[in-house]
């Protein structure tokens, strides 16, 4: 019989190793940033490429994944019950298979056979068992997976008519979305990269692989960002001690963003050849589609926090709402502060996406401040708010008045660390400044000496940001530490799960899983069969494997 | 599915902006031809010191406009500096013989990938003379930070 006790040591183990992974990337961050500003040189055994690797990989993918699993694990036990046996023995062996591929990356990395960068692009060459772990941990994140869907659907079938409770539907789509995007790096894995470095075959098709790989490179983004999204809507409401403005725009909004969120990777590919300028544009159109279901969210959220309580005075201002929040509870003003950071990141990431403006910001720093400020804020910053209270739930502790104030401290501290190294990374993209480059100062070319020289953005100024961020790493490791082993005991603390005002019968089209996914097949078809077809057709001469480091 | 009526203005508002955004990136694309780098043409990385016209990279003047061909590899450009008239259009030709990398012009609109297998092309009309850094903005290996080369530009 699987009890709410296993969930809850299993959901830890994946915070463990999400904080465990977070701590170890931070560091490497602050490094790069102080090589690139010069201020220190890296030993002889260390490359600035292969802490750049790790880095990307750790803080991108195996810290997010781990967190989102925390609190996929942890909300479905809330909201549906506990795992049937199956289910667990899926989630269970999910987490131990790919956290061996984690491992056997990581190994890879440290023993410098594997510095690719987090996006490994084919035809550098890394040791193939680099990519067996690349491999196991996406088959494990599949059986993790699939015993969490398998949860849902069970509890669906046995409530028939019933609407299915909200955090695990938006789970569910979250999950989905995970699958399906990483089926296009699994192939380029499975297919291109572990023949090639094990010598079974002689050459790739880099195009074709570069294609595979933002196929899923882009969703990717969305699997970060919708578990952000389920914090906003299914837990914010109730920190307030408001309501959810609408259940059924939430979820409606989810399966737009899963619709949308495949049929656009080519915007990472606008500099390439290989791709026809009209299909350029069409997965330029289709990746802005995305705006929509951005704008539900942003007023179904907004409308939401209005519903806090007021006081009388409060409730004649057209803005009372704003005093009426609670500013002074760590919880809620860590997630508010990650929203406002989404919009700057938003911007940015519109300009990344047009069509022509990408050629002034393709891989310069620019891009580098993007993710900083979409997936490094309101991406991390929800998810330290998440773990205020999740680690408590969890572990049977209290959210201490302590705790609030050093998150407090943590926030503020982020908030800060991120405006700068933002900043500064966006400003010098401008200036053309490359990313994913170790210290040069391109032979003293004045366009180069401009990155250290200007006041307002160099990269000093970024490394300063830089050592912001690891002073609140350090800092959310110490509260996470105080949470998880410290703090009074109590069972009081619960999985705060907000209620949705009633907005009517929920339309049976919201949850006709087949049709959403139907939909979800025909756009990627449409936006791709055309693109690979081509590709395969120009037939390019295939190129040899090559370790270049 | 009920909308708040709020809900309907703000949508309808967000749409309508979109729609308008995305017309005026295909005006300027396909009517004013700004559209991004590309190309479909094939060499063979292996091949590339054999084959014209990257058998013999540089800058060919061809009256009303010029060709340039680069050839780019670990951790360099052939050829390494290059001078290029004032006004007067451009057409850059680039390939790879070994990973990707990119040929960037900083302060330039030339910022493109050099894909393993293809030839990549970029058209740009100097308006300002001097000296220009062209550099690799896509990791190629240990010395991806070293490898540039210099445009002058000359009036």
């Amino acid at each position: 019989m699987i009890t709410k006790q296993h969930t809850h040591v299993l959901s830890r183990v994946h915070l463990f190793l999400a904080f465990f992974s977070i701590a170890l990337g931070g560091t490497f961050g602050l490094l790069q940033g102080l090589v690139r500003a010069g201020a220190i040189t890296l030993p002889s055994w260390l490359s600035y490429y292969q802490i750049l690797t790790a880095h990307g990989l750790l803080l991108a993918l195996i810290s997010t994944t781990y967190f989102i699993f925390a609190f996929l694990l942890a909300g479905n036990g809330a909201t549906l019950g506990d795992l049937s046996k199956t289910e667990y023995t899926l989630a269970k062996w999910g987490t131990i298979v790919l956290t061996a591929g984690v491992i056997l990356a990581a190994t890879m990395i440290l023993k410098g056979d594997a510095s690719v960068l987090y996006t490994f692009y084919l035809p550098l060459q890394a040791s193939p068992w680099f990519y067996v772990g690349l491999a196991l941990f996406v088959i494990g994140t599949w059986l993790f997976a699939a015993g969490l869907i398998h949860q849902y659907f069970a509890w669906r079938k046995a409530h028939p008519g019933q609407k299915t409770p909200l955090f695990a539907f938006l789970g569910t789509v979250t999950l989905l979305l995970w699958i399906i995007a990483s089926l296009g790096v699994a192939a380029t894995v499975l297919f291109q990269m572990i023949p090639l470095s094990f010598g079974w075959v002689q050459g790739v098709n880099v195009e074709l692989s570069r294609t595979l790989f933002w196929y899923f490179g882009h969703p990717l983004v969305y699997f970060w960002l919708l578990p952000t999204y389920m914090a906003w809507y299914t837990v914010m409401p109730r920190l307030i001690g408001g309501k959810l403005f609408s259940d059924t725009l939430a979820r409606f909004a989810f399966l737009l963003f899963l619709v949308f969120s495949f049929p656009v990777g080519i915007h990472h590919q606008l500099t390439e050849p290989g791709i026809q300028d009209g299909w350029k544009f069409f997965q330029v159109i289709l990746t802005f589609m995305v705006v929509i279901p951005s704008l539900m969210t942003a007023f179904n959220v907004f409308a939401s926090l209005e519903s806090v309580p007021r006081t009388a005075g409060q409730r004649r201002s057209l803005f009372g709402w704003i005093g009426a929040l609670p500013w002074g509870d760590v919880r809620f003003l860590a997630m508010i502060i990650a929203m406002l950071f989404f919009i700057p990141g938003g911007i940015g990431g519109l300009v990344n996406a047009s069509y022509q403006m990408n050629a002034m910001v393709h891989n310069t720093l620019f891009v580098v401040g993007h993710f900083h400020i979409t997936v490094g804020t309101p991406v991390m910053l929800t998810f330290f708010a998440i773990s205020y209270w999740l680690i408590p739930h969890l572990t049977g502790r209290t959210f201490t008045p302590l705790a609030n104030r050093l998150g407090i401290l943590q926030t503020v501290i982020w908030s800060l660390g991120m405006l700068i190294m933002s900043w500064t990374q966006h400003a010098l993209g401008l200036m053309g400044a490359p990313r994913r480059t170790a210290y040069t100062v391109y032979q003293n070319h004045p366009q180069a000496q401009v990155w250290f020289d200007t006041p307002w953005a160099n990269y000093t100024l970024m490394a300063i940001g830089g050592a912001l961020l690891f002073t609140g790493i350090v800092l959310m490791l110490v509260i996470v530490i105080y949470l998880g082993f410290f703090a009074p005991r109590s069972e009081k603390a619960t999985f705060p799960l907000a209620e949705a005002r009633d907005d009517g019968p929920q339309p049976a089209f919201l949850e006709n899983w087949k049709l959403w996914l139907t939909i979800t097949a025909v756009l990627i078809l449409i936006a791709y069969t055309v693109p690979i077809f081509d590709i395969l057709a120009h037939n390019a001469p295939l190129a040899r494997g090559m370790r270049t480091w | 599915m009920h909308l708040h009526r709020y809900e309907k203005i703000w949508l309808s508002f967000g749409i309508t902006s979109l729609i308008v955004f995305l017309a005026v990136l295909a005006f300027t694309a396909f009517a004013e031809g700004h559209t991004p780098p590309g190309g479909i043409l094939t060499v063979s990385p292996e091949s590339v010191d054999q084959v014209p016209p990257f058998n013999a990279p540089g800058v060919y003047d061809r009256g009303d406009y010029v060709d340039v061909y680069i050839v780019g590899q670990i951790f360099s450009y052939n050829p390494n500096r290059i001078e290029l008239p004032l006004g007067k259009p451009v057409h850059f030709y680039v390939t790879t013989k070994d990973v990707v990398h990119s040929f960037t012009i900083i302060d330039t609109t030339v910022n493109m990938m050099l894909i393993p297998g293809y030839v990549n092309s970029a058209t740009y009309t100097f308006e300002k003379p001097g000296s220009y850094l062209v550099l690799c903005n896509e990791y190629c290996g240990a010395g991806h930070q070293l490898m540039q080369m210099e445009v002058e530009v000359k009036g």
